[in-house]
């Protein structure tokens, strides 16, 4: 028992270095996610904090927080559903702020100089792939996209919905779906030969994907997870998410 | 019970027939070669058969992806033989339910053969039967407890097929969108009063399943012993 109990000090002295450097989880959607990676690895080297990633469909996440998932900070593909943590006081009231907005863009592997945006008018389409618009901020927009191309003509493709915008672009990467409407930052992810060719809407035609962030109940009393908040707010880090395919407010 | 549920019941219930019926036809011819061959092939067959046990369903589903994709030979195959692909399709998830729930048709099935078939079949064999007209004489009446149990047991782990359908079905009511992805998409959008009707269905419709099986088990057994 004895050194059972020793192990474990040793072991969190360990894990925990000193007071100055601590622990954070952050929930991110999946769409967010390779950027978190990025900016997490400058934030751990700035402050030596440790950020922890768990990521997941907004909805799956949103459910998780409501029932008491141990995450200290939120970064969602919506703001609706921050919205409502932080009026159910699972979240910091007031620390809510848009970190990015998704920019959706329809997505083929094919890259030979062909029209993306007219593809989707094309007979031979089999499948076009998008986020579930019940669970997907960027389904949403797709479906908003697609009752739009709709009614410019005839849409060949059978829809298929993956759980959120990450299922949607593994349906088109693996060669299983023709077209899919994915996050700009998917493909920007992917090195340069393997983009395909991709067209952006303009961002009005669609309800704005505006990613809100917020501070949850449990990170109120982590140093860590202010500092990172503040510096997922600091102007180069947001240039720096403007470059990772969004835009910020 | 809204209709799409309603759908969605109806749609698990009708793959897990297809693939029972289908894993029947595939299974048995499988299972019999297994409890009678002597062959140095037979512990990777074995294993093989055993993978679907132990592998998570998103290395099956992972790999039913790749495979499937049109471009690739077996997806490719396919849609140059039926004209639809095995993405996004029932006959794909057919496919996939045939390699998620083949250990649970092949090995009671085996297990009954090796059990009851080997004695009886030496002594048909001694009476001058064929071979095959010995295993349908003699084997399959001498199994039919394992018949009944891989094909319930393979029937009722297909309902609850879950992983690979996330990953290869594309959600699609009326096609891909089974029960259990039903339950899934009702839970992530707090529809929770669906997400119990379905539930309850599927618990109940398991239950009785697996009880009809028991039950006719023990009284098989009475009578045997």
């Amino acid at each position: 028992m004895r050194v059972f109990q020793i192990l474990i000090i040793a072991v969190s002295a360990w894990i925990s270095p000193g007071t100055a450097s601590a622990e954070l989880v952050v929930a991110v959607a999946r769409n967010f996610e390779p950027a978190l990676q990025q900016l997490a690895d400058q934030f751990e080297a700035e402050t030596g904090h440790h950020v922890i990633i768990s990521s997941g469909s907004t909805g799956k996440l949103f459910a998780q927080i409501q029932h008491g998932a141990p995450f200290d900070i939120f970064l969602a593909a919506d703001q609706a559903r921050p919205l409502e943590l932080e009026r159910t006081s699972r979240g910091q009231a007031g620390s809510r702020f848009t970190y990015a907005v998704g920019q959706l863009v329809l997505w083929q592997l094919n890259d030979d100089p062909v029209d993306t945006r007219n593809a989707i008018f094309n007979s031979d389409i089999n499948f076009i792939a998008m986020g579930n618009p019940d669970l997907a901020p960027y389904g949403a927009a797709a479906a908003a996209m697609m009752r739009r191309l709709a009614e410019e003509g005839t849409l060949h493709g059978q829809i298929v919905m993956g759980e959120d915008v990450g299922q949607a672009f593994a349906f088109v990467r693996t060669g299983n779906a023709d077209l899919g409407w994915v996050a700009k930052s998917q493909i920007l992810s992917l090195p340069e030969d393997e983009r395909g060719a991709y067209w952006q809407p303009d961002p009005t035609l669609y309800p704005p994907i505006n990613q809100d962030a917020l501070l949850l109940e449990q990170g109120a009393d982590n140093p860590a997870a202010h500092a990172f908040l503040a510096f997922l707010k600091r102007p180069d880090t947001r240039a720096q998410i403007s470059e990772l395919g969004y835009t910020t407010p | 019970m809204i209709l799409a549920d309603l759908s969605a019941l109806w749609l698990t219930v009708q793959l897990a027939l297809v693939t029972t019926v289908l894993l029947f036809l595939l299974g048995t011819p499988l299972a019999w070669w297994l409890s009678q061959t002597r062959s140095a092939l037979k512990p990777f067959v074995e294993t093989t058969v055993a993978l679907p046990l132990v592998l998570p369903p998103t290395v099956l589903g992972f790999y039913l992806l790749i495979l499937f994709n049109p471009n690739a030979p077996i997806g490719g195959f396919w849609v140059q033989l039926t004209g639809d692909t095995l993405t996004f399709s029932f006959t794909g998830l057919v496919v996939a339910s045939i390699v998620y729930s083949l250990p649970f048709m092949v090995q009671p099935l085996q297990t009954a053969f090796e059990a009851s078939a080997r004695q009886s079949m030496e002594l048909a064999a001694m009476l001058r039967a064929s071979p095959i007209d010995a295993f349908f004489t003699v084997a399959v009446p001498a199994s039919v407890r394992g018949f009944i149990n891989a094909g319930v047991l393979t029937f009722a782990h297909t309902l609850g097929e879950f992983g690979i359908v996330l990953m290869v079905g594309g959600n699609i009511p009326g096609e891909t969108r089974v029960v259990s992805i039903a339950i899934y998409e009702h839970v992530e959008t707090l529809r929770y009063d669906q997400a119990h009707g379905l539930s309850l269905a599927l618990l109940a419709l398991s239950f009785i399943i697996l009880l009809l099986v028991y039950r006719f088990n023990r009284r098989t057994s009475i009578h045997v012993g």
